[in-house]
């Protein structure tokens, strides 16, 4: 695979080249600027940044009143703590009146990793969900992150855009164009389909090859658009392959593969095996470490596609 | 619009009073209590303040105002239609379905609604983006945010008044409606407010008091707030809960319930 690329990077370098294209785009953090790097876009633009201190609920009441005004506000802090610290200022002050602000989040999942359960948010996608008109994005790799934050700058309406900490693998060369709304085909295969979101999106693509090896031929979809939800690929993947595996970052309840099992019992029903964090928070420990604890590796992914495949009538 | 008397605020006030208990009255629930109180510190503003026009609600260089305490929607729709931005007859829709007129304010369906508030203690951060884009883009236009006293025992509305001083937002102005009650009772036995100016003081702004209930008091202090640079206004505007019916005033009970029809026409009988 290509070298490893940093999703908040992209982000931040992204951050200054719309801020050179539009002058009414402008960037919230809570105190996290270093961390979540829209500091790059601090040091280009020092009077478009609102840093709002540790406060997240001032800093999305903030960004929504900015948007009400013509401004095109980017806020950003960890995962843990937009949406969770916030839920009910994102909820009344920017999803009911569908204002203009892009929420960009970064250290999702649990590949934060040492810093514990107090910072490894698996619960923000399931709130995210939860809020009616809310686009939600979740990128696999730093080009990808690059064209999302771009087609949300362009894209009137409320945004979740929800980074990772570690570096990761590139899936794509810049000439990669992200469709908002589409699922994006990763590898071709007939007999089961891994769909995966940010960090999973890799790992799913390493058990389809070494599935391959032992015969198996799985088709991989990159589910980056989490809301509205690819139910066209969806549909269709079941029917074509029979079989499902989910893959992501976050409790199987409320995020990726709730939402793809919500399309299938209505349109297909076919067996889906969900890899994701069970009932459960997670610890301190590296992400590799954790990974293989909680069971979100390829290994577990390709697990999953072997036992979902049992079940295949 | 052409700034009013204070002679003719009065009389506005008084229909003010008449609708909200009529809407209240009709739709048989809403917050009468919280919106009389608020009456003469958002007529001044709309009928002597602000820089506003009814035909054009969106007009970029409009002054702002921000009801931060959305469940006394009620005061600020009677307002908004005794200025014209719809129909009187309208207000008689009052939370009923496919109304324009929702029980708290929403500013997807309410021409001359900036914000959607109910859920208590967003207005104050809300008004600050606004604040702060007009600063941005260099407008002389100004932000006037309502809340409640009651609405300040929540933890936003501090973490806002911190940022509101250190962004230094000399085009903002929050006005407190300090009828001393909330919807369990006073103020001072829920969750005590004072010493309230000292507070706000201490967070970084430039505090006026007032009578909320005196027109030229309140007309001064919003004249005064204009010539203060560096740093954002509160005025505590000293009003009574239920103000303008007797039976109403100063009981909470009237914070959250609709008088009856006995009581809706003894009401109105007082403020004919």
């Amino acid at each position: 695979m290509a070298p490893d690329a940093s999703q908040r990077e992209a982000y931040g370098q992204t951050l200054v080249e719309l801020g050179k294209e539009n002058r009414d785009i402008v960037v919230l953090d809570a105190d996290l600027r270093p961390s979540t790097m829209t500091q790059i876009f601090a040091r280009e633009f020092p009077e478009r940044v609102f840093d709002c201190g540790i406060a997240e609920q001032d800093m999305v009441g903030i960004a929504a009143g900015l948007a009400a005004s013509g401004k095109i506000p980017f806020a950003s802090t960890f995962a843990v703590f937009v949406p969770g610290r916030c839920f009910d200022q994102i909820r009344m002050s920017i999803a009911q009146p569908q204002l203009n602000v892009k929420l960009v989040t970064t250290h999702s999942g649990i590949t934060i990793g040492e810093d514990g359960v107090s910072h490894q948010a698996i619960e923000d996608l399931a709130l995210a969900n939860s809020l009616p008109g809310l686009t939600i994005i979740v990128p696999a790799d730093a080009v990808e992150t690059t064209q999302a934050i771009r087609v949300a700058a362009a894209t009137p309406g409320p945004f979740y855009i929800r980074l990772c900490r570690p570096k990761i693998p590139l899936l794509y060369d810049k000439n990669y164009r992200f469709e908002l709304g589409k699922a994006a085909v990763m590898r071709q295969g007939t007999q089961a389909t891994i769909m995966a979101i940010g960090t999973r999106v890799a790992a799913a693509i390493e058990a389809a090859d070494s599935l391959k090896q032992e015969g198996i031929d799985c088709r991989v979809l990159n589910m980056s658009t989490l809301k509205p939800l690819d139910e066209a690929a969806i549909i269709q993947a079941a029917a074509e392959t029979g079989v499902i595996v989910t893959a992501e970052e976050h409790l199987e309840h409320g995020g990726l593969g709730s939402m793809v099992a919500r399309v299938l019992v209505k349109h297909q029903p076919v067996p889906v095996e969900f890899v994701a964090m069970k009932d459960t928070y997670a610890e301190s420990g590296s992400p590799a470490d954790l990974l293989q604890k909680y069971g979100l590796t390829a290994d577990d992914i390709a697990q999953a596609v072997r036992s979902v495949l049992a079940r295949k009538k | 619009m052409k700034p009013l008397s204070v002679a003719e605020m009065e009389t506005i006030a008084k229909r003010v009073r008449r609708h909200i208990i009529s809407m209240t009255g009709r739709a048989k629930s809403g917050h009468p209590g919280g919106s009389l109180s608020a009456v003469e510190i958002v007529t001044t503003l709309y009928f002597r303040v602000l820089n506003h026009n009814p035909e054009k609600p969106d007009w970029p260089d409009r002054d702002r105002f921000v009801l931060s305490k959305g469940h006394t929607a009620p005061m600020l729709y009677a307002i908004l239609a005794e200025c014209g931005y719809f129909p009187i007859d309208e207000l008689a829709t009052l939370r009923q379905i496919n109304s324009r007129l929702q029980g708290h304010a929403d500013r997807t369906c309410t021409a001359g609604v900036e914000m959607s508030s109910g859920s208590l203690g967003q207005g104050l951060s809300f008004s600050i983006g606004i604040a702060l884009a007009g600063r941005l883009d260099a407008k002389s236009y100004r932000v006037y945010t309502l809340l409640g006293d009651g609405e300040c025992d929540e933890g936003q509305i501090w973490e806002a008044a911190m940022a509101s001083a250190h962004f230094k937002l000399d085009n903002l102005v929050a006005i407190v409606d300090r009828n001393d009650m909330q919807i369990g009772g006073w103020t001072r036995d829920i969750m005590e407010l004072e010493p309230f100016n000292s507070k706000w003081q201490a967070f970084g702004w430039h505090t006026i008091e007032v009578d909320g209930h005196d027109f030229s008091q309140l007309t001064d202090a919003y004249e005064k707030a204009k010539q203060i640079r560096g740093q954002p206004t509160v005025i505590i505007a000293h009003t009574v809960k239920g103000k303008g019916v007797s039976f109403m005033e100063n009981n909470p009970h009237f914070h959250g319930i609709a008088p009856t029809a006995e009581e809706m026409e003894l009401a109105l009988k007082e403020l004919a």
